[in-house]
């Protein structure tokens, strides 16, 4: 069995200026932001960011590493917008490809599926439609006539074809894994995290912890808690603290007040700078050494 | 319908909302409640404890919840009874066993609703959150919004960006779009709305308590169908009011959202 063990500067390694590229996890919990950050001082740029989106997004906006964003939101939960997003957006700095959270998904598992799009009713009648106006509509191949149509009230009915959104690279964070890619979500959602890794070329992950394989399911964790085979992950690498300051638990909830500070430094360039380089454009361990300081 | 109506029991303007907020769900049956806000989950647990005892309510992340505990309790005190992880969470909206209550930056006068951006979508003024899950939800299930805040720039005659779907933007769209949408009602800190008029377009349905019709249409940015016979919303019963200041909010977390 392959040993899939790498880290964090290998994986952004691998990764290429004008890649599309999916960031697991939901708003601002089990974001992978140790590869973030790490990406964030490479010299890569122009990337397309696929993400149910949090501070993953409104970092690589500040730092100006996006063309676009794939999304259906961007939020840090605990503060409702992005203020890093927000200026993005409200400057014109950015690209978006803003669609249903659900057609979202769909764009994920088509692509994981190997379908060119997947119908919906997800999008019928709003602006998704407008605003994206490459998004096309499919009609219902079943007509009154035929022996498949359930209801009538959905003959030749006209649905959102919604696209497979295929990703370059797929990067998300769990609590542990083994070396041979298998990971574990041990909070309750896995949210699309098996989906991302499904529609991507390229697939990482980073853990909290990497054991020995087929120990997942010790200490009384069912294998339902192990939601990614290895079969969708190229890479491994152990980042103890990697999702910090989005929440991870059970290993740690999110920061809020450090996140309140991320959040503070949209406020002007200065306070941007004195943010960034402590927090930003450093190397793990002197992010948190930096992170450890604040604390003390 | 003046401030003088209110009544002697001292019901504020934010429990009013919670009574209508709850109405919404009367007759909704086994399906999952997502109230937004905390009035809306206020009314939800109301109706739930009250005379909608079959509904489904989260524990606000990946599971559902037993009971309706009180709005500020710790998470490691909710008791659950089911999964529900968020890519479950679809199996529900599109199979419509979901009826919820969204927010809305901007409301307009046929039901659509805007979470998504204030000005041009390529260059917002303002950029809010996104339109989150409001397509698929607004044409696959009852969908009802909150807006705590009623005034001209939040009820408006056209949204800037169409996020959950109104009436007339369904029928555009076809059967595909019009065949399970529902925009039951709006409930703001003035009154209560629905779209129950031959054209679909936005009716008043109720004033709350301390409120006059002039101000509601003088806070709505369109021209506002007010039937003659148009009532008050209704007050609580003192049970119900027992439950909401004594049982599910003694914090008044609910005076938060909405002052008297």
């Amino acid at each position: 069995m392959a040993d899939k063990r790498t880290t964090v500067d290998d994986i952004v390694g691998e990764l290429r200026s004008g890649m599309t590229i999916g960031i697991g996890g939901w708003g601002s919990r089990r974001k992978p932001m140790a590869v973030v950050r790490a990406i964030c001082r490479s010299d890569l740029t122009d990337l397309t960011v696929v993400a149910y989106g949090g501070p993953d997004v409104g970092l690589l906006c500040a730092t100006d590493k996006v063309r676009k964003v794939v999304c259906g939101f961007v939020t840090l939960d605990s503060i409702a917008l992005d203020p890093h997003w927000r200026a993005a957006r409200q400057h014109g700095r950015v690209e978006v490809m803003e669609v249903d959270e659900g057609m979202f998904f769909l764009g994920l598992q088509a692509a994981s599926w190997r379908v060119p799009f997947l119908p919906t009713r997800a999008g019928l009648g709003s602006d998704v439609l407008t605003i994206n106006p490459d998004l096309e509509l499919v009609r219902s191949p079943y007509g009154a006539d035929s022996p498949y149509l359930a209801d009538p009230a959905d003959a030749d009915v006209e649905l959102v074809a919604m696209p497979a959104l295929h990703l370059d690279a797929a990067i998300v964070h769990t609590n542990r894994a083994d070396a041979a890619g298998n990971g574990q979500v041990l909070s309750p959602d896995p949210f699309f995290d098996p989906l991302f890794l499904g529609a991507a070329e390229r697939r990482f992950m980073t853990t909290e912890t990497i054991v020995e394989n087929g120990t997942l399911a010790d200490e009384g964790h069912p294998l339902s808690t192990v939601p990614i085979h290895r079969m969708l992950v190229d890479g491994v690498a152990e980042s103890q603290g990697g999702a910090h300051f989005t929440a991870n638990p059970p290993d740690y909830g999110r920061d809020e007040k450090f996140q309140k500070e991320y959040a503070a430094a949209a406020t002007d360039p200065a306070e941007w700078e004195a943010f960034a380089s402590r927090f930003v454009f450093v190397g793990d361990d002197e992010y948190k050494a930096h992170v450890a300081e604040r604390q003390a | 319908m003046s401030a003088d109506s209110t009544p002697d029991i001292g019901v504020t303007r934010a429990e009013s909302c919670v009574i209508a907020c709850a109405e919404v769900w009367r007759e909704a049956g086994e399906v999952m409640v997502s109230p937004f806000g905390t009035i809306p989950a206020l009314g939800a647990r109301l109706a739930k404890l009250t005379f909608s005892p079959d509904i489904v309510l989260t524990d606000g992340e990946a599971a559902l919840m037993v009971g309706a505990p009180a709005i500020a309790t710790r998470p490691a005190d909710l008791v659950r009874e089911a999964n529900m992880p968020y890519r479950s969470v679809f199996d529900v909206v599109w199979s419509g066993r979901r009826n919820m209550m969204m927010m809305a930056s901007q409301i307009d006068r046929t039901g659509n609703q805007n979470i998504s951006a204030i000005g041009p979508h390529a260059k917002p003024k303002v950029q809010l959150v996104g339109v989150r899950g409001a397509p698929g939800n607004s044409v696959n299930h009852p969908t009802s919004y909150w807006v705590p805040d009623h005034t001209v720039r939040t009820f408006v005659e056209q949204v800037d960006v169409v996020s959950g779907v109104g009436y007339a933007r369904a029928a555009a769209a076809g059967a595909g779009a019009t065949r399970f949408h529902d925009v039951p009602r709006v409930v703001s800190n003035l009154g209560v709305f629905d779209f129950q008029t031959p054209d679909h377009t936005m009716r008043l349905r109720s004033y709350h308590p301390g409120v006059s019709v002039d101000e509601i249409e003088a806070a709505t940015g369109f021209a506002l169908t007010v039937p003659d016979d148009v009532a008050e919303t209704r007050l609580p019963t003192p049970e119900e009011l027992d439950l909401i200041r004594a049982v599910l909010d003694p914090g008044s977390l609910r005076d938060r959202e909405v002052r008297t």
